[in-house]
């Protein structure tokens, strides 16, 4: 090393090897800023929070187990005679794709357990998606101005769901030949260009020789590439945007309270990680999933009981079962019936989905951006629509199964068909009364505490003979006992134990993990005044752009609250 | 009982006879009426004694020829005997439904003539018949009667109506892929693909496979039970039943390489795995880690 070109050791120089060594590094790539503010980035500690990191650990799971899975996955329809471990099958027909999925499940190490995982995290993938929208829906995470991310967020959920079908699809057995012959359907009913596509897809007559391998690359390249660009892209809005946050004591339109990436927020993320790993692998080598070696490899002649698509795709498949045989003639174009069911059903939901946030701006003129999150009951309507939205969902779902319910509870078929199609008409509107009504009766709970107090079912009888129960007020009161306190978004304490009535609860969460009289001391110090509990929380100016677009003024307490240069 | 009881009537027959050789002297009205009327209750007496006599013939040829406890063995190899035993066994549980020629009753049961010993077997085996009550279709429970009982009913049935017979020797005598290839192309798309059973429209449905031994599998693909169809000789031959019997109780026999089955349904159940027990186990995960904050 050319000593001449360094300067000499000067203050803050590093010491140590690691310091050193990273001292070489940012010489040369500069990234210790952006490094640090990284580092430095404030996450909300909800743990509604972390639902959507689920998708993403189930997602990484997809890929590892995936792609060992494709060293051993030949993705040919070629005629083979199989001759290998699975002696029911032996001298049977079948695919190259099937074959080798056999060898994956009996002779590969770790094939079973790998295929197993791999289907696991798919249904995990998706359903953990599906929560994290339903988070993101009901707390008014997606308004102005995230509707990007949320649209993203659809996107991500349609080509995740396509993705599943894909990767169902391929080890060609009964069930995934099933669903392919399904979907050729399917495409077969869309109006005028519905044979053209079909061809255009499937290269000849059903089911041809080349869907496996289109299928396949798909599955393991374009619709991957596509998931990961997208969730990148999600994860930088969302880092540009900062986060959301529940509204609360410190938390305003301009900051983020809760954890620093590192070191609090960067544990909590790892060991979600190893749980979701440890759950994907527990149920990989535990419960036993798409046992083909059991459906046989596919032939068109042949067809299963019970051949449901995974759930994702059920719903589509129980808006096809309930859908009335009603063939429509529209302009001198026949559709079947097929259509509604499986492609007009899913359309409405995505498009719904899709336009929701630019629908409810544009209903409730409210343009303004918004960080703090909004509790499901402050808005009833858009609560109450999702409820309905997510009655008439599940009544699709059970339909989609609903051979299989029907066989295991001893009902009739005829009767779980009928129970979609009314269920599916009736129940919503019933979920959309139910849901509204429950938040408006919740709302005035809130405002009755916040007006009279808490009850604190302690009963006083006045001299005049008249039974009262003392309430305890939240706050200063007016001339007439009313509290003056408004309500601000966030949760209203209702009972007195959390307002201090009470010794607060001993913690932990199997097991007690402290002294009660420890407690009981800290109750005290408490009690005289001394915040014990709030000062390990930091409060952290975001440098979202505040009122006139300036950057905010506010830096963090360590810095002495000097303002900070914008940061992004 | 009845053989003291014989003997002890017997010797009025006799007295009568000798009666009749000194009264005729008599001739008057008094003692004409009295003849009369003693002959008449003579004649009573006698048919009384005659129908005794009667039974207790038949009593004692049906101990001596029908089957008792100890000669359950040597039913079979007497068919005549096991078909009037059948016969009893149909007059007091099955005449109701299927009429006394077997020709089924409107409304009720169907006939019986060319069914065979094969649905007999299979409806009474599987407790299906006697029917509980008229309904989609009749559910499986514990059978009424005994394998003798049966056999007795099967002969009745089969000298009476005719019909395919059952099989003997090894019913898993067959190619197992073989029978794979014909149960997923044949049985699956009502039984579905593990034999776990299906639903069928009304309230009918295809039985699981799981509590069917081989001959009632056998019988079944025989006989065509409910909604069924009847897999005759030559629809399926003999091997390829057996064969299909092989596929069937050697997946059952099998264990789950992939850890629990949950139900070899498909992919309902595997849904339902991961929203209750996945979700559910990482909502707990992340909720926990909520309370760590």
């Amino acid at each position: 090393m050319a000593t001449n070109t360094v300067p000499g050791p000067r203050v803050g120089q590093p010491t140590s090897l690691a310091g050193k060594a990273a001292f070489e590094v940012d010489d040369r790539l500069i990234v210790a800023g952006p490094v640090r503010r990284t580092l430095n980035k404030v996450f909300p500690d909800h743990w509604s929070f972390l639902l959507g990191e689920i998708a993403l650990y189930s997602f990484i799971v997809l890929l590892l187990s995936g792609t060992y899975l494709t060293f051993f996955y030949d993705a040919s329809m070629k005629e083979v005679v199989y001759d290998g471990t699975y002696a029911p099958l032996r001298g049977i027909e079948m695919s190259a794709a099937y074959e080798s999925t056999l060898n994956i499940s009996f002779d590969v190490r770790g094939g079973l357990l790998m295929r197993q995982m791999h289907h696991w995290a798919a249904l995990l993938f998706v359903a953990s998606i599906v929560v994290h929208l339903l988070r993101i829906f009901f707390t008014g995470a997606f308004r102005r101005p995230r509707e990007t991310n949320w649209f993203i967020g659809i996107t991500l959920l349609v080509l995740a769901m396509l993705e599943g079908f894909a990767g169902y699809t391929l080890p060609d057995d009964l069930l995934s030949g099933g669903g392919l012959r399904i979907f050729s359907a399917v495409f077969l009913s869309i109006p005028v260009i519905g044979t053209w596509v079909y061809f255009t897809v499937f290269g000849g007559d059903f089911p041809g020789e080349v869907i496996i391998g289109r299928l396949y690359i798909l599955h393991v390249l374009i619709i991957p590439a596509i998931l990961l660009a997208l969730i990148a892209l999600h994860l930088l809005i969302l880092v540009k945007q900062k986060h959301t946050q529940f509204p609360g004591a410190g938390r305003t339109e301009h900051n983020v309270v809760g954890n620093r990436l590192f070191p609090t927020f960067a544990a909590k993320a790892t060991g979600l990680l190893f749980i979701v790993f440890g759950l994907c692998a527990g149920l990989g080598g535990l419960v036993q999933i798409n046992p083909i070696w059991l459906l046989g490899p596919y032939n068109p002649a042949q067809v299963t009981a019970g051949s449901q698509p995974d759930w994702y795709i059920g719903f589509v498949d129980g808006g096809a079962r309930i859908f009335p045989p009603w063939e429509i003639v529209l302009w001198g174009y026949h559709i079947p019936p097929v259509f509604w069911g499986a492609l007009g059903l899913p359309g409405l939901m995505f498009g719904a989905l899709a336009i929701y946030p630019v629908l409810e701006r544009v209903l409730t003129k409210d343009t303004a951006s918004h960080h703090l999150l909004q509790r499901p009951r402050d808005v009833p309507v858009r609560t109450s629509l999702g409820a309905m939205a997510i009655t008439a969902y599940v009544v699709l779902w059970i339909s989609g199964g609903n051979d299989l319910i029907a066989d295991k509870f001893d009902l009739s078929l005829n009767a779980m068909i009928w129970f979609g199609r009314i269920g599916f008409l009736l129940l919503p509107p019933i979920a959309y009364w139910a849901t509204y009504r429950i938040c408006i009766g919740l709302e005035r709970h809130d405002r009755e505490v916040l007006e009279h107090g808490i009850e604190t079912g302690v009963i006083r009888r006045l001299p005049s003979g008249e039974f009262i129960e003392v309430h305890q007020p939240l706050g200063p009161v007016d001339a007439h006992g009313h509290g003056e306190l408004a309500y601000g978004g966030a949760s209203v304490p209702k009972k007195m134990n959390q307002v201090g009535g009470a010794r607060r609860a001993i913690r932990g969460f199997f097991t007690p993990i402290e002294e009660p009289a420890e407690v009981q001391r800290q109750a005290e110090v408490e009690a005289r005044g001394l915040e014990s509990e709030q000062a390990s929380r930091e409060l952290t100016g975001s440098g979202r752009p505040s009122e006139g677009g300036r950057p905010s003024e506010g830096g963090r307490p360590s810095e002495g609250g000097r303002p900070q240069d914008p940061r992004d | 009982m009845s053989t003291p009881n014989a003997s002890s009537v017997a010797p009025p027959e006799g007295g009568r006879r000798g009666l009749f050789r000194r009264r005729p002297a008599a001739g008057t009205p008094a003692a004409a009426a009295r003849d009369r009327r003693r002959s008449k209750q003579h004649r009573r007496l006698a048919n009384v004694a005659g129908l005794m006599a009667a039974l207790v013939l038949t009593g004692v040829g049906y101990s001596a020829l029908a089957p008792g406890a100890s000669a359950a063995d040597d039913s079979t190899g007497n068919p005549s005997n096991a078909v009037e035993a059948g016969r009893e066994l149909y007059t007091r549980s099955c005449i109701t439904c299927h009429g006394d020629n077997l020709q089924g009753v409107e409304g009720r049961g169907p006939s019986l003539i060319g069914v065979g010993e094969a649905a007999v077997y299979f409806q009474v085996h599987t407790g299906r018949m006697p029917l509980v009550r008229q309904e989609a279709q009749a559910p499986e429970r514990p059978p009424i009667f005994s394998e003798e009982e049966i056999e007795q009913l099967m002969a009745y049935i089969q000298e009476n109506g005719g019909g395919p017979t059952l099989p003997s020797g090894d019913l898993r005598a067959g190619d197992l892929a073989e029978g794979g290839e014909l149960f997923r192309l044949n049985c699956a798309q009502c039984h579905n693909f593990a034999g776990k059973g299906g639903a069928l429209s009304s309230g009918k449905r295809a039985p699981s496979l799981e509590e069917a031994n081989d001959m009632v599998i056998y019988s079944a693909m025989l006989s065509g039970p409910e909604n069924m169809p009847v897999f005759g000789d030559n629809q399926l031959t003999p091997e390829e039943k057996r064969s299909i019997i092989n596929y069937v109780q050697t997946l059952k026999a099998q264990h789950d390489p992939g850890g629990a089955s949950i139900g070899r349904v498909g992919p309902v159940a595997e849904g339902l795995v991961i929203w209750v027990v996945g979700i559910g186990a990482l909502l707990f995960g992340i909720f926990w880690m909520g309370t760590k904050a």
